[in-house]
């Protein structure tokens, strides 16, 4: 349209473009036919879903003639049924929160957060990491964009730490592994960690540690205009969503599920309990030391999480280990060295990791 | 016209070059594409997520990667107010 619009004004004279008579009727009913086609998908996905289990053990029971207390059955039908139903809720969630997610911007997130008193900013901060968009070579951009328009520190350090680790896929993933309950868990304390640590480094007023160069910064007001976005705007956006991250994640998730399966048939029971179980003091503190210089996706590390927990290791401990592996990263430190002095960095590594091995012996203690 | 690609390099940031290389060629337009990949300057156009795209000083689009039909889209802009 745009593009027929400029060779008109062209040779024309500058009077407004005729607006089509019919774009608002088409527009609607654009809107019902891509609600109808989203209702269908859904409901054939409802079907796929129910029929994993079943299909699972039929193939591996009748057509493959596996024993079934065999170790070579338990982890093939463990691979068959958990592989199809963890890449299936993968697409609804990473589609429903592609779609949720065109709903806040990190402008608009900014424009929200800037000037908050402390406590409030810290948890408004922490909710609004889970939903808006984030990946972590904008975490300098973003801090800085941040700090400039009055976001208090603190306040941002629970933006920079909940967005990571509070992570769609490690939700689903959770769910579909483990249950609601550790996946609600895992958020829950995901935010209470960023939300903690965040007003932790804001009351240290460490603003000091911050590259002078960031404050001589003079930020307009973000130039990107808001657009007008359709709901087939927000469709496609929960479409690309799904192709970039379902696209990139995929192999590492049949991977994970397959060690997972390895463990699942062929791994002594309770061997695990020996070094990651519940009576180990040191696991906790030794999992989060280890996690933290890793970085992997979640994918590649939940399925393995279940495996290792089967056989014994405490969910503190294994809950610890992934919350650091997910939520700190050497690539992202890194970046943020070129806006954070090393006593900033330090701090800000120091207090998540405290938060998570603090959570991890909870866990340990009360479940 | 000028043209930036924002963006320290990831492989957002890259896809997004390769992306407006190909569409500014499609659109047969002798363009050159700046890379900036310096913080500094980056910041110096108030973006919060990159990768982003500039076109004539101004911020067009950040955060995310355009299609090349969307990149064309967003050139053909620039000449409309440009003309």
């Amino acid at each position: 349209m745009q593009i027929l619009t400029a060779k008109i004004k062209e040779g024309a004279c500058q009077c407004n473009p005729t607006v089509p008579v019919h774009a608002g009727k088409e527009k609607v009913n654009r809107k019902w036919e891509l609600m109808l086609l989203l209702g269908a998908g859904l409901a054939i996905w409802v079907l796929l879903y129910l029929s994993v289990e079943p299909a699972a053990n039929l193939l591996t029971y009748s057509v493959l003639q596996l024993p079934a207390d065999s170790h070579l059955g338990s982890s093939i039908s463990f691979f068959l049924y958990e592989a199809p139903k963890v890449l299936l809720l993968l697409t609804v969630i990473v589609f429903g929160v592609g779609i949720m997610r065109s709903f806040f911007t990190p402008e608009r997130t900014r424009q929200l957060l800037a000037g908050k008193r402390e406590f409030a900013g810290n948890v408004l901060a922490g909710g609004l990491g889970i939903v808006t968009p984030f990946c972590s070579c904008s975490a300098v951009p973003l801090f800085i964009g941040f700090v400039e328009t009055g976001v208090p520190l603190g306040v941002t350090f629970t933006f920079l730490i909940a967005a990571p680790m509070i992570n769609e896929v490690a939700v689903v993933l959770l769910f579909g592994m483990f249950g609601w309950k550790i996946a609600l868990l895992y958020v829950a304390t995901g935010l209470f960690i960023a939300i903690t640590a965040g007003w932790v480094i804001g009351r240290l007023k460490l603003e000091r540690y911050v590259e002078s160069w960031v404050f001589d910064i003079k930020i307009a007001d973000s130039q990107v205009s808001a657009q007008h976005v359709t709901f087939e705007d927000r469709v496609q956006y929960g479409l690309n969503a799904l192709r970039e991250i379902v696209g990139k994640v995929w192999p590492y998730v049949l991977a994970g599920i397959a060690v997972g399966a390895v463990i699942h048939g062929y791994v002594p029971e309770g061997l695990m309990a020996s070094f990651m179980g519940k009576d180990v003091w040191w696991a906790v503190p030794a999992a989060v030391l280890l996690g933290v210089p890793m970085y992997s996706n979640a994918a590649g590390v939940i399925p393995i999480m279940q495996a290792l927990m089967e056989k014994g290791a405490a969910l503190g401990t294994t809950l610890a280990f992934m919350m650091a592996v997910i939520g700190l990263s050497l690539p992202e430190t890194i970046i943020l060295r070129k806006v954070l002095k090393w006593q900033l960095i330090g701090v800000f590594m120091g207090v998540v990791a405290a938060g998570i091995m603090i959570i991890g012996y909870l866990f340990n203690i009360v479940l | 016209m000028n043209i930036k690609v924002l963006g320290p390099g990831c492989a957002k940031c890259r896809s997004l070059e390769k992306t407006v290389k190909e569409a500014v060629a499609a659109l047969k337009l002798d363009i050159k594409v700046e890379e900036i990949k310096d913080i500094k300057e980056i910041m110096q156009y108030s973006i919060l997520m990159t990768p982003g795209l500039v076109i004539n000083e101004k911020v067009v689009m950040s955060g995310k990667v355009p299609s090349k039909a969307e990149v064309e889209r967003l050139i053909m802009n620039a000449l409309d107010t440009e003309a």
